[in-house]
């Protein structure tokens, strides 16, 4: 055997995307710059009627013309961001996490903690997501983090279901069997031994939950249970402006096509991720 | 033409997953004569499928026949047109995989699929097929010959569905056949069965052959030449008995004397210890409900005892389903016992590992047989020795990397390995570290699981010496559980056989040679031998077969 030199050796960032992932990256990047520096990017107050008119045409004054009250399209796309994605973001972690990490301890548990968590998830499943935000509105009313936690509630339950599958396969693992006959924690377990076999599938999940999430978002808010006026999502501001669509105007075209560009760039991403991440196996 | 095989210069690329096109044979040329059964013999990845594969025309997925011919019977598999091959194969040239199991369909008839091939070649009438069948079923010496094609894959045993495995490539009357490892999934006392078979067959319909496998011992028994093949190219060629008494080439040499029992210093090591290292009191456990006896519903292990001294090895011996991999769960408390006591060095433990001190998981420990799941894929090798010395001992830093160097130098491996991951080792390493695991915790026992079971013979030679030098260095005991009585006998002072969850026997070195208990005596005959007159010269009591053959 050649002796190599016995230096840790540098792992070269071999990640390379596809054009269309790296489209997709640099589409979900911008909206991300967006929502980050919105208040700083708006041309005007979100809140402020700056048009006599309401569903102006795009000048050069206004880009994306002006909404039901004759305030600017862009400046309300620009703030909604924030809310789109913020909420849809806070909403997936907690989700995921708590999934994912419910999920692995199901597996490998096992006995009556699988049972009761696996058919407790199953039973939120059953329940259809829309008609359970309605309730949860009815019920608390509709705040930012009612809506984060009932976003995360309804999404919380796939991904448990996703992590336990993939954990049960690695469950069965001899490596798992040394581990447990060493006397490892449940703890050392899950998260030394079966979360690093089973994180990139899980980060792929991620981002199509994160998709889910948005689009429940903007159809809770279309539908009236989201983001409350005067601030608005991307979801809500198709709402506001839905008469504008016999006018032609941008003010109804703009949001849908901010929420079509987000989710699509993301699925994009996920599909055309390097083969280093996507691979199951390492 | 004389030769009813002629390969020439035959070269097969392979794309790797990364991408990139490597010649996996480069350049082979082979002649089979008619009526000559020819053995392919490497170790795995030396290209012995792939060169029996291209025979059919046929190159797996991701490889490609890029250079050279292959003309069976006249015409070249590798210029032909897929329609054209789709001909031949069933018809001149047959197939025998190694897992029957597996090439079966399980939802119909065992005749519906052996006679299949003459539907699709319209060969003939379905009912003449079936009477050549049942001839084919009594000349493989298969029980029942006359009904046993009504029966579904899985009414009939491993050993029986490999043979009609056979019948279903005779049935086309090919003048070659080709067998893929086809008795390596068997047990030995199954596997003499199945070869007599072969052998009678192929002799009486004067068919030529191509029989690939590792195992030297069996292909003796029926090749009458050997190629052995290392890295994609031929390393020698000749008659069976030349290659047995005076290989050539260094890597045959090395195969045969992977064959011979080293010498082993059994002699002078601990002997009168009083108590013994590991005491196994009429053990019991399974699988299953607990019934009313106590006793769980599947009952894989069943009053099982035995002592084991301090620096002596002991050999668990059987076939597959005897319960020895499940005493070994047993005693290492993966498998609560539901009976009996396990004393460790005097002192009772816990049946569950779960309820045992982290001392006494310590002094015990396990190493199983597949390296490639027993080591966690996203970890490098540092992390899988290491974490039983931060556990164990509360190794960090400095001191435990020290240490994992020492540890893979004990199982001679370069200390650059221990930022890889387990993909990037080849078997033989990875079954190092898997070892090395166990040494980390500093055990004083440790019970090794059919660990050179998935080895080529060469390696695993050399992991039965790395643990002898192991145990002379530290002081060290071993249960060795297998099915391969030579590895076991290389290794073990004493030799437990079981059958059937029960220990039918229990030998000493001396007693290996002169079993009392008629399964041991069938399964210590049944050992393939290198002496090709092994099989032909073979008497086993016939009563015996019946009683414990398996089949």
């Amino acid at each position: 055997m050649t002796q190599i030199a016995a230096s840790k050796p540098v792992r070269r960032f071999d990640y390379t995307f596809s054009l269309v992932g790296m489209i997709a990256l640099a589409v979900i990047l911008f909206w991300a710059i967006v929502a980050i520096f919105a208040p700083h990017l708006v041309p005007y107050s979100p809140g402020k009627i700056v048009d006599t008119d309401y569903f102006g045409p795009i000048s050069s004054k206004l880009w994306l013309g002006s909404d039901y009250l004759g305030r600017d399209m862009l400046s309300r796309i620009i703030m909604g961001a924030r809310y789109t994605l913020g909420v849809a973001l806070a909403g997936v972690l907690i989700a995921s996490t708590s999934g994912v990490v419910l999920g692995m301890a199901a597996a490998v548990l096992g006995g009556w903690v699988d049972t009761i968590l696996s058919r407790f998830m199953d039973a939120m499943l059953s329940i259809p997501s829309k008609l359970f935000g309605l309730v949860v509105v009815a019920a608390v009313g509709s705040s930012l983090p009612a809506l984060i936690l009932t976003l995360a509630f309804i999404y919380a339950p796939g991904s448990f279901r996703f992590a336990r599958s993939l954990a049960v396969n690695v469950n069965t693992m001899d490596f798992i069997a040394v581990a447990r006959i060493r006397g490892e924690s449940t703890l050392y377990l899950v998260g030394a031994e079966i979360l690093p076999n089973i994180i990139r599938p899980v980060l792929a999940d991620f981002g199509i939950r994160f998709v889910f999430i948005v689009l429940l978002l903007s159809g809770l808010s279309f539908l009236g249970l989201g983001v409350q006026p005067p601030l608005a999502d991307w979801g809500a501001l198709v709402h506001e402006n839905i008469q504008s669509l016999s006018y032609a105007s941008a003010a109804v075209i703009a949001p849908s096509v901010a929420i079509a560009s987000l989710t699509i760039s993301v699925n994009l991403l996920i599909d055309n991720l390097p083969r280093a991440i996507r691979d199951r196996s390492a | 033409m004389t030769n009813l095989v002629e390969i020439r210069n035959l070269r097969v690329e392979a794309t790797t997953d990364s991408g990139r096109r490597i010649e996996i044979i480069g350049g082979v040329d082979l002649d089979i004569a008619k009526g000559e059964i020819v053995a392919l013999i490497g170790e795995s990845g030396s290209g012995k499928t792939t060169i029996a594969l291209t025979l059919m025309g046929y190159a797996r997925p991701g490889c490609k026949i890029t250079g050279g011919s292959v003309m069976v019977d006249g015409s070249d598999m590798a210029a032909l047109s897929e329609g054209q091959r789709q001909r031949i194969r069933g018809t001149e040239v047959a197939y025998v995989p190694q897992s029957a199991a597996a090439a079966f369909n399980p939802s119909a008839k065992i005749m519906d699929q052996v006679i299949e091939v003459t539907r699709i070649h319209g060969l003939m009438p379905p009912a003449k097929a079936r009477l050549r069948a049942i001839e084919l079923f009594r000349a493989l010496s298969l029980p029942d010959p006359d009904n046993i094609g009504d029966r579904y894959p899985h009414q009939v045993s491993g050993g029986q569905l490999q043979r009609l495995a056979a019948a279903m490539a005779l049935i086309g009357d090919p003048k070659l056949m080709i067998f893929d490892e086809p008795t390596t999934a068997l047990d030995v006392t199954t596997q003499i069965e199945v070869l007599k078979a072969f052998k009678s067959v192929m002799r009486a319909g004067g068919i030529a052959g191509v029989y690939v496998s590792h195992d030297l011992a069996v292909v003796a028994q029926i090749a009458d030449r050997i190629v052995v093949l290392k890295d994609g190219a031929v390393q020698e060629t000749g008659t069976t008995q030349d290659i047995l008494s005076t290989p050539k080439h260094a890597y045959t040499q090395e195969l045969l004397s992977a064959f011979e029992p080293k010498h082993f210093e059994f002699s002078g090591r601990n002997e009168a210890s009083a108590a013994p290292l590991l005491r196994i009191e009429n053990v019991s456990s399974g699988y299953g409900q607990i019934q009313a006896d106590g006793l769980p519903l599947v009952c894989a292990v069943r009053s099982v005892g035995f002592d084991l001294q301090k620096g002596r090895n002991l050999g668990i011996i059987g076939e597959s389903g005897c319960g020895k991999s499940t005493l070994a769960r047993t005693i290492a408390g993966m498998l609560p016992a539901s009976a009996g006591k396990v004393l460790f060095a005097g002192e009772q433990m816990p049946p569950a590992a779960t309820n045992r001190s982290r001392e006494q998981l310590r002094q015990m420990q396990i190493v199983f047989q597949s390296a490639d799941t027993a080591l966690n894929p996203a970890k490098p090798i540092e992390d899988i020795i290491g974490r039983p010395l931060t556990f164990y001992h509360g190794m960090s830093g400095k001191a435990r990397s020290k240490r994992v160097d020492e540890i893979l130098d004990m199982v001679r491996l370069p200390k650059s390995l221990r930022y890889r991951h387990p993909a990037e080792l080849s078997g033989g390493q990875k079954q190092r570290v898997n070892f090395a695991r166990a040494l980390a915790a500093d055990p004083k026992l440790i019970i090794c699981d059919e660990i050179t079971s998935a080895l080529d013979t060469v390696v695993a030679a050399a992991i039965i010496e790395l643990l002898k030098e192991l145990q002379r260095e530290l002081d060290l005991s071993y249960i060795f559980i297998s099915h391969d009585l030579s590895v076991v006998k290389a290794i073990c002072d004493e030799i437990v056989v079981m059958y059937r969850g029960e220990k039918v026997e229990q030998l000493t070195r001396e007693g290996i040679k002169a079993p009392v208990h008629p399964y041991s005596k069938l399964l210590f005959s049944s050992v393939p031998e290198l002496d090709p007159a092994w099989l032909d010269n073979l008497v086993l009591e016939p009563d015996l077969i019946r009683q414990y053959g398996g089949l």
